[in-house]
């Protein structure tokens, strides 16, 4: 089951993080942080964890509908919500502070929604102008407060994770249970609003129901973890376990399992680091191993990694390199009419090295006495090419039209990719043909050395 | 407690007098309001430009991205020259700004993620970066992280003077300098690549064909957008992304060919930076969130008459 290896893999990534983390620090301090000895610690993990199970599952959901950006648009519409919280109330009181966010939020999703509807501006400038427009409320309303108590809401810009109360994190808590629920009861929802929203609407599915519980959600989360991460960092934590688990999967229940992990495990990784260097600020730590593990991720990720797409790429241009080679034997072979398998290295073209790699695959074997000949697996390669070039540029000339002096740089590239399921569709589109355009015998399959000597005229 | 709601009403709710609302706020300090106008339209005509051809490449959040990232870029820049002088300053967020552009194109070119998530990556993990950066070396770094924030416009005409004098007005003050030339190199090379940038813009296959290079524009406008956002970032923080999106998005009520969209927008940016700043003195509160929020004002009633005028002529139709 590929999510209990994903586990596996997600613990270890955090257990090798946290083992380099402890050539940092002493080794004391990482025991003391796994045995839950600090009071700091016990306060900020639970919380913090919950909150990048959280903001994962939500991220993912986001860049899916490629509203990303909506992160960032709310962590700075909360803004104006905490200041008005707070003037309502004339007391730094959570509860207070957060509703008004958490309304501002909503405000900021809807008045976007109402722009996109009734402007020509697109998705970005209308976000653009809801985030600056609230976000100057709110620096406005915080410069209004009374002197002296801008100091507590230092904590929202910012954060404080060592300082959640039970309260806060029982918030975090009943948020990230209530993505999960929602998320788990209405999947079939936001598969179909995140990939295919007219489909949903002509099916009858409320898609616009499910995209209004998606803001709720996204906004809800961002405002029970501004206290713990800052507003302004929330919209990492948003973004970028949802954007690394995409990297490995297509799959959108995989991907927000994954999502999910990588949130928790960044959250672990961030917390111990800011825990071991002394001073760090946790908003930052835990957005900056986020990032690292995105990086990781980018570079290695099995599917969509950069390593591997770089390898295959290499893979790729060595077999054509080689193709070529064959066929250039078997152009020598064919001026000469088949009359043997043998050549020399100078008249083929191949290089030193090349006919040695080919010698490897068992393609070519050397002739004592001098040169070269093609093994019988190294004709049929050769021929299969040949086959493959001269096929498709019978098929330019005959079907599309193309002069015949035309095709041969686009058949150079075509015969490396031909399957035999094409070559075959190919050989019935254009009647088994025997020739191509330019008059040479087009090699068939199962061609040997003897049988093209027989046919050669 | 009762003392404080009484501040605060009389805060938020100003008596009104029209000696206190209209004319005070241009003559309590009139010198160095002349600064703090002249700054607020010298940064905001050429954001204003700019903004539009962002827009224009759907890429209105990218001074928001920007100005986040930029502070990884000052905070190394200071702890390698020490010096908050403006070259060492620029020079820092100009590699930043790019570096920021590179890693966004650099994720959507090889990866399966668009621009908005690789934004929204790079954005975040940068300013982390800075703030973990500040953090750490906090006693070391002079860098006021509330100041890049929210910007201190106020603090424009207390700046040191620069060696240039106006007639009553005395010496600039350097912000106010360094601020024009930005301004002048700015609209310059908007105007010079005006057409690259357009052809750019709406038809990149047009583009290649006559043989400008789509990358080479973009990466350009980059560089300027993150020479711009520098600038501001003294003076309006994280605002700027304010002054570069709200007057185009008004102008665009107005407007359907580039010309006169680019004119609204100047006209629209100037208004703005003068109502922000009076609302900003009348109300005693930062005048770059004042100017965000006038500018804010004009696009909701640029928005409401457009919506209201709708309405009529779909009436006149039905009617």
């Amino acid at each position: 089951m590929s999510v209990w290896r994903w586990f596996g893999w997600v613990v270890g990534l955090v257990g090798v993080m946290m083992l380099s983390g402890c050539g940092v620090v002493s080794g004391e301090r990482a025991v003391d942080f796994v045995m839950l000895r600090d009071g700091h610690v016990r306060a900020a993990l639970p919380g913090v964890v919950l909150l990048g199970l959280n903001c994962g599952l939500l991220g993912t959901l986001l860049i899916a509908r490629r509203l990303t950006m909506l992160g960032d648009t709310l962590s700075h519409a909360v803004l104006p919500g905490i200041a008005a919280g707070f003037l309502w109330t004339m007391t730094k009181h959570p509860a207070a502070l957060l509703c008004g966010a958490l309304v501002t939020g909503v405000l900021s999703s809807l008045v976007t929604g109402w722009i996109l509807g009734t402007t020509r501006l697109k998705a970005d400038a209308a976000q653009s102008v809801v985030l600056t427009v609230f976000f100057a409320a709110g620096i406005v309303m915080i410069k209004l407060l009374p002197d002296g108590t801008k100091a507590g809401l230092d904590r929202f810009l910012y954060g404080q994770a060592a300082a959640l109360d039970a309260g806060e994190t029982m918030l975090l808590a009943v948020a990230a249970a209530l993505s999960v629920v929602v998320i788990w009861w209405g999947y079939r929802g936001f598969l179909v609003l995140s990939f295919d929203p007219g489909y949903g609407r002509a099916a009858g599915l409320p898609v616009k129901g499910f995209h209004l519980l998606q803001m709720f959600l996204t906004t809800l989360a961002v405002v029970v973890s501004m206290q713990a991460v800052g507003v302004i960092l929330v919209a990492g934590l948003l973004v970028i376990p949802g954007a690394t688990a995409w990297l490995f999967s297509a799959r959108l229940h995989r991907v927000l399992v994954l999502a999910a992990l990588l949130g928790m495990a960044a959250a672990v990784m961030g917390t111990f680091l800011s825990f071991a260097g002394d001073g760090m600020a946790m908003g930052p730590t835990l957005v900056l191993c986020a990032g690292v593990m995105f990086g990781g991720a980018f570079l290695l990720s099995p599917r969509y990694g950069m390593a591997r797409r770089m390898v295959s790429v290499l893979r790729h241009g060595r077999r054509v390199r080689r193709e070529d080679g064959l066929k250039g034997v078997y152009r020598v072979l064919e001026d000469r009419g088949f009359s043997g398998a043998g050549f020399r290295l100078e008249e083929s073209g191949l290089s030193e090295r090349m006919v040695r790699s080919l010698e490897r695959r068992g393609m070519v074997r050397f002739v004592s006495g001098g040169g070269w000949e093609l093994t019988e697996r190294g004709f049929g390669e050769a021929a299969r090419v040949v086959r493959n070039h001269r096929l498709w540029e019978l098929y330019l000339t005959r079907r599309a039209g193309f002069a015949e002096d035309h095709v041969h740089d686009a058949a150079e590239e075509m015969e490396h990719l031909l399957a035999e399921e094409n070559i075959a569709h190919l050989m019935g589109v254009l009647g088994h043909p025997d020739r191509d355009p330019h008059g040479r015998r087009i090699p068939r399959a199962g061609d040997t050395i003897e049988t093209s000597a027989a046919r050669h005229e | 407690m009762n003392e404080l709601m009484t501040g605060f009403g009389g805060l938020m709710v100003p008596r009104f007098d029209v000696e206190e609302v209209l004319i005070a706020p241009w003559t309590r300090y009139a010198d160095a309001t002349v600064w703090m106008v002249l700054m607020a339209v010298l940064l905001g005509v050429p954001c204003a430009l700019l903004g539009n051809y962002l827009m224009l490449r759907r890429m209105a959040l990218a001074g928001d991205a920007i100005s986040h990232s930029v502070l990884p870029g000052l905070v190394i820049s200071y702890l390698i020259f020490r010096d908050l002088g403006t070259l060492p300053m620029m020079g820092g967020a100009m590699v930043a700004g790019l570096v920021t552009t590179v890693l966004i194109e650099f994720i959507t070119g090889r990866s399966r993620l668009k621009t908005d998530a690789a934004m929204g990556i790079t954005y975040t993990t940068l300013f982390a970066l800075g703030m973990f950066l500040v953090n750490r070396y906090a006693g070391r770094v002079h860098l006021d992280a509330d100041c890049v924030l929210f910007g201190e416009l106020e603090y424009v005409p207390l700046a040191e003077p620069s060696g240039l004098r106006v007639g009553r007005l005395g010496a600039v003050p350097m912000p106010v300098v360094i601020a024009g030339g930005m301004a002048v190199g700015t609209v310059g090379l908007l105007m010079v690549f005006s057409r690259w940038l357009l052809v750019t813009s709406f038809d990149g296959g047009f583009a290649r064909s006559v043989g400008i290079r789509a990358g080479a524009v973009h990466y350009g406008l980059m560089a300027l957008l993150s020479v711009v956002v520098v600038t501001a970032l003294e003076s309006v923080g994280l605002l700027v992304a304010a002054l570069l999106v709200l007057p185009g998005a008004t102008a665009q009520f107005f407007a359907r060919r580039m010309g006169r969209l680019h004119g609204l927008a100047v006209v629209f940016a100037v208004t703005a930076s003068v109502a922000g700043i009076h609302l900003g003195a009348w109300l005693n509160c930062p005048s770059a969130a004042a100017i965000a929020l006038a500018g804010g004002a004009q696009f909701a009633v640029a928005w409401g008459v457009s919506v209201w005028l709708r309405g009529r002529a779909v009436e006149g139709v039905a009617g």
